[in-house]
């Protein structure tokens, strides 16, 4: 896929790659390459950009550091871990990808990531499409009524909002709740008939952080706070993912 | 934390929920079932991919399942993760994603099931673009499928073919 030599323009020290090898445990494995390219050959992503995990790996490596700032790669690999996954000596290449989108300036990394990572923290409720504590709880007991009474054997199916002590903290992708609600109802309708014990939250409910995807560590944590901290102040047992 | 899909295996196992796959029966349609990246291969393992597979078993039938290859820990991403979808390359996106086109048409399968809402979006919008015959759907609605319960407003991931199968409550459909 390679269609240009990499050219090697005099001495140049290889900070980036250092510096996320100081983040790393073991350093990431980042310094034992054997360059046998398994991890290309089986990435999505190989030939994007010219680019695929071994070749950015090298050019970390090599110190070419503006060159891989340029590239739009980093936002092209999903850092989904295949390449771990299958590398013999386990190097973190999705963990240089992640430090490359987190040394972009704000204001230049894609803005559909940018903005769901700065919209969550509209409302506490944490939501990327800015729902706010009311919307939610207008549409779920809106939806829950509607079923309750179109289908009778439903009729004592809850749905509940801020109910103390649950053992389940449901959480719920934004998408639901805004643009395809009755979506919710057949997993009310699974949670009612094995009785489970659950509650959503008006706080913190929304499931998605793409403060992770654009490598904002900090909003990322603040985030997950958000949602940690309105799990315990319920007392729920567990943090629920509908995935 | 802990991911639905642990419990609905559990939940099937105890008893408490009795799916019925037997609305398939005649159907026979074939379900594939895509192992989202974050659930398994980067948080609870192969694990969580079983658990994923008896449930689809339970709710299609057995002899209605295909795997995909490669699968579980070593499934490719379709990549609709890591923000793919929002970061506005979609000619990219798309790219990446033929390798999964590829491998659920590799299968046969009328259905992909999609446990992650990513994966959904991004299976959906290749298999439009590429031009594929299968249906993208999440697992609540087959559940509730096989479990009688699954009222006519709620199948808007489903083919023809069963919009009217096990209709609950057909009489509330809008």
């Amino acid at each position: 896929m390679s269609s240009e030599v990499i050219k090697i323009k005099g001495k140049r020290k290889s900070t980036f790659k250092d510096k996320v090898m100081d983040l790393l445990p073991e350093g990431g494995n980042l310094n034992l390459c054997l360059t046998c390219g398994v991890c290309a050959s089986g990435c999505p992503a190989t030939g994007l950009e010219d680019m695929d995990p071994r070749k950015f790996l090298r050019m970390a490596a090599l110190g070419m550091d503006e060159e891989l700032l340029s590239s739009n790669w980093a936002w092209m690999c999903t850092m989904c871990q295949r390449c771990i996954y299958a590398c013999p000596m386990k190097i973190d290449i999705p963990a240089l990808v992640f430090n490359l989108r987190g040394s972009w300036p704000k204001d230049k990394q894609p803005k559909g990531i940018r903005a769901s990572c700065e919209m969550a923290f509209k409302h506490e409720t944490m939501s990327a499409m800015g729902a706010s504590e009311e919307d939610f709880r207008f549409v779920v007991e809106d939806v829950l009524e509607e079923y309750q009474e179109s289908q009778p054997e439903f009729a004592d199916m809850q749905a509940p909002l801020n109910k103390e002590g649950s053992e389940f903290f449901l959480n719920q992708n934004s998408r639901e709740p805004v643009t395809e609600p009755d979506e919710m109802v057949p997993l009310w309708k699974i949670l009612h008939l094995a009785g489970a014990d659950w509650t959503y939250g008006t706080k913190g409910w929304a499931a998605e952080n793409y403060c992770l995807f654009c490598a904002d560590t900090k909003m990322w944590e603040q985030n997950v706070r958000v949602k940690a901290e309105a799990v315990d102040a319920l007392g729920c047992k567990y943090w629920l993912n509908t995935e | 934390m802990i991911s639905i899909i642990e419990l609905y295996a559990r939940w099937i196992r105890e008893g408490k929920l009795k799916p019925n796959p037997e609305w398939n029966n005649d159907l026979k349609l074939k379900f594939t079932v895509q192992d989202p990246c974050q659930l398994v291969r980067k948080s609870l393992g192969d694990p969580i991919a079983e658990d994923l597979r008896f449930i689809t078993k339970s709710v299609v039938g057995e002899e209605n399942f295909v795997d995909m290859q490669p699968n579980r820990s070593n499934n490719f991403c379709c990549g609709g993760g890591g923000g793919f979808l929002q970061s506005g390359f979609p000619e990219a996106r798309r790219y990446y994603g033929r390798l999964k086109f590829e491998q659920v048409m590799e299968t046969g399968a009328d259905y992909c099931i999609t446990p992650c809402h990513n994966c959904h979006a991004q299976i959906h919008d290749i298999q439009e673009h590429y031009g594929g015959a299968y249906h993208c759907v999440h697992i609540w609605t087959l559940l509730c499928l096989s479990l009688g319960v699954l009222g006519p407003n709620e199948r808007e991931y489903l083919g023809d073919e069963l919009k009217e199968v096990w209709v609950f409550h057909p009489e509330s459909g809008m």
